[in-house]
């Protein structure tokens, strides 16, 4: 739906509506009240205005009904207004599965979105309509935000480690996008515009796109020989360290006992602080690539590691848990 | 009562706190105790500082009136907002209403001489101008461009602007706060005159006890956060630093542990000033005393609850974001509650149109719109669009302009008469009070509109369909500037021009009502003794009111 | 407000004016409890994210040292304490004798500490330019225990394996160090303050059982700055420990 009045953003996403109609509706309860207590107030002042000099006014002390009265009416509206932004919220703090992953680095004052086949861009993001799209956020300095007021979605991008999120586009076109998380001189600067494409032209802008930006995975698995990570993670688990096989978005048993699942987040503290989680059954014997690695090249790993979903898993040498019949 | 005749009521007093037989030179104010004349000080001092962080909102309204922004550099704006924000917060805001309004009344409310400690007293201001004077050196040598939040690590490693001194200021700052705060609530605890109970108290002392209460708690923790902040950019360590293994969001938890509560500080007693004002005007006792009084203390208490609601976000648990939303509504009702009792007060009251009454009527506009658009902010899926906008700036400075300011300034207006003897030219200042509130609406709504519409904050430069309504916000600045200046020029006038007050020229029921305008230093010749409830002008013939029609049997037989 | 014998001009009666005295006191220490409490979580949560860094910081503090000086701060709240009962029973000689015995153990704590401070001083492990976690393991002092060097060297090389960053979390354990145990002693200072201001009135014969409200509420503040050391000595010296 297209708005008429220039109230609000055009609606281009899955969350749009839901956030418009959200805000409609509390809109709708904060006139209601507004104009009530406005007009209460206003009949009052002129109605009650003091006819003698001398006069005073009637005392009524108070009322505990009244009281009882406007504190549960307004506690019971207001637990409606936490409970549907609620049910938004948690929607969109809860990425779905099957997402396609954009990475994005954010960095005094620019943008940096890397698509899934490797292409780069600047200040820029394609996206297909119709599909689910997980942004993993990173940054290269201070805090940031990627805010897209036609999605009514933002996130803050905190240095240090990831955060995701995530719309599903509805409509084709051109969207700005904002940094909305003051970062210093030319934060009003780094800014960008989302294009929403028909999935086959998003295809086409993929393949056709000039530049040939090497594939991450590609990237990634130069950068798995060249840092020699290959040489401890052998791939059929004969070496020192797990095989990666089938690790990416599996369980993985911990030294301690516990259990956790191999995200991004869990990739990149293995690679920078590998004794943060042993796992099971083997030392803690890897190096750290603290200072090593941008966090392009821990990008391209990632992706690299993630493309090891489908390769055989060995019997012995890996570190996913055992499955306890329910993943 | 007292037993001493007052001035007759075309005359000053002949001695008074002003004119004390202790002389009036510079060092007999610099050196005074008198919580009068510390009020009076704190007066100056925060109306210089409102009148700096003014001209720089000037400054930046003017710039947003195009696109590209014409007026300064980036690094310019960057510096006039965050500049703003410091200026008004910690060195008006914060300090207004307590210490001027707070420091003159809350002994003469209760029939004390003074505060508990006068000494501690005047320590507050000039620790108060000390932080002050460290600010202003990093304003004046820099300045400051890291925003009001101080969020790392953009404050505590690539700032190039004047941090240091500038956390060192309000880390002093905060003191000033605290002591006054201790002061308020050992006051109110132990210096009540006779048959002056906590139920007999005015809603002004109980919305500074509240006040108070926050004061003491939250302000320590800020003072610690930031003197980390400027230790971490003095020694180059790591607590706020992800590069050496620190985390931005462990500030922005401790940052906000104080300062949401601050904005309870900023506006319980602005409320409080209202609470005195609606009954006075009305000549009834409010409604709802009790309920009053105990959404203070509720509104002080979930306050320290919900500060993570700035951080909805920065990526925090969703599980931690439910909660911090689930209290923050709650957080709205204590409010609602207020807002409900003042307008019944109205209710057959015999309702005068004096300018403290257009003043609070102004308050309780611009609160309640300030109050409810922090529902939208609460809502966690309004959030996510909503958060770092427009938006928020428009909520805020609906609650601490439209309600603090307000509150602040009609508190001047009602006790003008009290603190100089002297009254202003109605009609002026009651048009003053109209000319603020048109103005503020007419800068501030639009930039509720602007905000949904995406523009976000700290912005100096804006895409071009944003203009029109920069422009209607920046005109109505220009209004408001204006609702501002009126206030400043007659109330100095009448200072030396204005009409003899006399005792109780409203007249109201509050304690400092029965003593001279302006008192003497001692508050009361003799001290009081209280038999009467607040704000009761059926039983009060000293007032010379008639009685009224007889009261109706109380509506469902409770008080 | 000008005073009348004992009594300040705001106040009714000395009641009154001692109620307030001491009910200001509480407050200013509720305060307090805030102000080290930011620093306490700060420590909590750093602890827990580098427990190795913190691990081996703590090591290198003297628990004799620090063990020592909790046994004289507990010292000094009894000697405290007993002032106060001495004014209140209104054996004045007692008073500044206590007074001083109290001040001399505030003293005693403060020099061990600064004994310690410098210590942290030579083996360059003060937070800034020129901390490092391996110089004294590899610049061995004057009286060091050559074994226990030998550990300390081990356990560093063992954390830098660990923890490549070892050096920045260490600072961070050694700032919170310095902040808490150098704002520690800075009450501690001020402490100090008070009871030479206490005992110059008990000198003249001040304190009475009438009016003996300054000595309590001193008191109350000495007690405080001893409770916050007997956090802060097991938090900064004991967890971890292991040699």
């Amino acid at each position: 739906m297209q708005s008429q009045l220039p109230f609000y953003p055009e609606q281009a996403s899955n969350f749009a509506p839901q956030v418009d109609a959200l805000m409609l509706f509390i809109t709708a309860i904060c006139v209601f009240f507004a104009a009530a207590i406005t007009v209460v107030i206003v009949i009052f002042f002129f109605k009650f205005h003091r006819k003698q000099p001398n006069a005073v006014g009637i005392a009524f002390h108070g009322d505990s009904r009244l009281e009882a009265a406007w504190i549960i009416v307004p506690l019971i509206l207001a637990m409606a207004m936490f409970g549907w932004g609620a049910v938004v919220y948690v929607d969109y703090r809860h990425t779905p599965q099957d997402t396609l992953d954009v990475y994005v680095i954010a960095k005094q004052w620019m943008w940096k979105a890397q698509q899934p086949n490797g292409i780069k861009e600047i200040n820029e993001l394609h996206v297909p309509v119709g599909r689910n799209v997980r942004l993993v956020l990173a940054s290269e300095d201070v805090i940031h935000d990627f805010f897209v007021p036609a999605f009514r979605v933002k996130m803050d991008v905190v240095p240090g480690h990831y955060n995701t999120m995530w719309f599903r586009p509805t409509k084709p076109g051109r969207y700005h996008f904002f940094c909305s998380q003051y970062c210093g001189t030319n934060h009003a600067l780094m800014a960008g515009w989302v294009t929403v494409m028909e999935p086959t032209d998003y295809a086409a802008w993929l393949s056709g796109s000039s530049g040939g930006n090497a594939n991450p995975v590609v990237a990634g698995e130069k950068l798995f020989a060249e840092k020699a990570c290959i040489t401890c993670h052998v791939p059929d688990g004969t070496g020192r360290s797990p095989s990666l096989n089938g690790v990416y978005g599996a369980q993985v048993l911990l030294a301690d006992g516990s259990t956790v699942t191999a995200d991004d987040a869990y990739i990149r503290e293995s690679i920078l602080q590998p004794n943060a989680k042993i796992v099971a059954r083997y030392l803690p014997l890897m190096p750290s690539f603290q200072g090593q690695l941008t966090e392009e090249q821990i990008f391209a790993l990632t992706a690299y590691i993630k493309s090891l979903q489908s390769q055989p898993i060995p019997a012995k040498g890996a570190g996913i848990a055992p499955p306890t019949g329910n993943k | 009562m007292s037993n001493t005749p007052p001035a007759p009521d075309n005359e000053l007093p002949d001695t008074h706190y002003l004119n004390a037989t202790y002389g009036s030179g510079i060092r007999s104010w610099l050196l005074t105790t008198d919580h009068k004349r510390i009020a009076l000080l704190y007066l100056a001092s925060v109306t210089v500082f409102f009148f700096i962080g003014g001209v720089l909102a000037t400054m930046i309204r003017i710039h947003l009136l195009t696109p590209t922004g014409a007026l300064v550099t980036p690094e310019t704006y960057n510096k006039l907002f965050t500049m703003h924000g410091v200026a008004m917060i910690f060195f008006f805001l914060i300090p207004s209403i307590p210490a001027v309004l707070g420091n003159f009344l809350i002994p003469l409310m209760i029939g004390a001489k003074d505060l508990a400690f006068p000494k501690v007293n005047l320590l507050s201001w000039y620790i108060y101008i000390l932080g002050g004077s460290f600010v202003l050196y990093s304003f004046g040598t820099g300045g400051l461009d890291t925003g009001w939040t101080f969020y790392t690590p953009l404050s505590s490693v690539y700032s190039n602007s004047a941090v240091t001194p500038a956390v060192i200021g309000i880390f002093i700052n905060g003191f000033s706060s605290i002591l006054t705060g201790l002061n308020f609530i050992v006051t109110i605890h132990t210096m009540r005159a006779p048959g002056m109970t906590w139920f007999r108290l005015p809603l002004f002392a109980w919305a500074h006890y509240a006040t108070s209460l926050v004061m003491i708690l939250g302000t320590p923790v800020v003072a610690i956060t930031l003197l980390l902040v400027g230790l971490e950019r003095i020694f180059h360590l790591g607590f706020f630093n992800p590069a050496l293994g620190g985390d931005p969001i462990l500030f922005q938890h401790l940052f906000w542990f104080y300062s949401h509560p601050a904005v309870y500080i900023m506006i319980l007693p602005a409320m409080g000033v209202v609470s005195e004002i609606i009954p006075t005007f009305a000549r009834k006792p409010i409604f709802g005393y009790a309920f009053i009084a105990g959404s203070s203390i509720a509104i002080a208490v979930i306050g320290f609850l919900v500060w993570a609601h700035h951080m909805f976000v920065t990526g925090e648990s969703t599980y931690a974001a439910l909660t911090f939303s689930f209290l923050s509504y709650l957080v709205a009702i204590p409010s609602a509650v207020k807002v409900f009792n003042w307008t019944s007060t109205l209710y057959k009251g015999s309702i005068s149109w004096d300018p403290p009454m257009i003043y609070a009527l102004g308050f309780i506009g611009l609160f309640v719109i300030g109050g409810l658009t922090g529902l939208f902010l609460a809502c966690l899926g309004l959030d996510i669009h909503i958060h770092d906008t427009y938006f928020v700036v428009a909520h805020f400075h609906y609650i601490m302009v439209g309600g603090a300011v307000m509150g602040y300034v009609g508190g001047l207006h009602f006790w003008w008469p009290k603190i100089t003897g002297r009254l202003y030219p109605e009609s002026l200042s009651r048009a003053a009070a109209v000319v603020l509130f048109i103005g503020f609406n007419l800068t501030f709504f639009p930039q509720f509109i602007l905000g949904y519409l995406g523009m976000p904050r700290r912005y100096h430069t804006y895409p071009p369909e944003f203009q029109v309504l920069n422009v209607l916000s920046t005109a109505g600045a220009s209004i408001l500037a204006l609702g501002y200046l009126l206030p400043m020029l007659y109330l100095t006038w009448s200072m030396r021009y204005g009409k003899v007050a006399g005792q109780n020229p409203w007249p109201a029921t509050g304690l400092e009502w029965k003593t001279d305008s302006p008192p003497p230093t001692e508050n009361f010749h003799v001290t009081p003794e209280v038999t009467w409830e607040p704000y009761d002008y059926q039983n009060r013939p000293d007032l010379g009111l008639a009685a009224g029609a007889k009261p109706l049997a109380p509506a469902h037989g409770d008080d | 407000m000008h005073r009348t014998g004992d009594l300040y001009g705001q106040f009714q009666t000395l009641e009154q004016q001692k109620e307030t005295a001491t009910l200001g006191m509480w407050i200013f220490l509720v305060t307090e409890v805030l102000f080290f409490g930011g620093l306490f979580l700060t420590y909590t949560i750093n602890r827990s994210a580098f427990s190795t860094a913190f691990g081996i910081g703590s090591n290198t503090l003297d628990i004799t040292l620090g063990g020592g000086n909790t046994v004289v701060l507990i010292m000094s709240s009894l000697t405290m304490a007993m002032a106060v009962w001495s004014a209140q029973v209104g054996k004045k000689k007692l008073v500044g004798i206590f007074l001083i015995a109290t001040l001399g153990l505030g003293t005693v704590f403060l020099g061990v500490k600064a004994i310690e401070y410098k210590q942290k001083f030579d083996h360059h492990l003060v937070p800034g330019r020129g901390f490092d976690m391996k110089y004294h393991p590899t610049h061995p002092m004057p009286g060091d225990d050559p074994k226990e060097l030998a550990l300390e060297k081990k356990e560093v090389e063992e954390a830098f394996a660990h923890d490549p960053d070892i050096n920045a979390h260490a600072q961070l354990y050694f700032s919170l160090y310095f902040g808490m145990t150098g704002l520690h002693a800075l009450h501690m200072i001020v402490g100090a303050g008070l009871l030479i201001w206490l005992i110059r009135g008990s000198f003249r014969g001040r304190f009475t059982p009438q009016y003996n409200n300054p000595v309590e509420i001193v008191g109350l503040y000495w007690h405080f700055v001893d409770i916050v050391w007997i956090y802060l000595f097991p938090l900064l010296y004991l967890i971890d420990r292991h040699r």
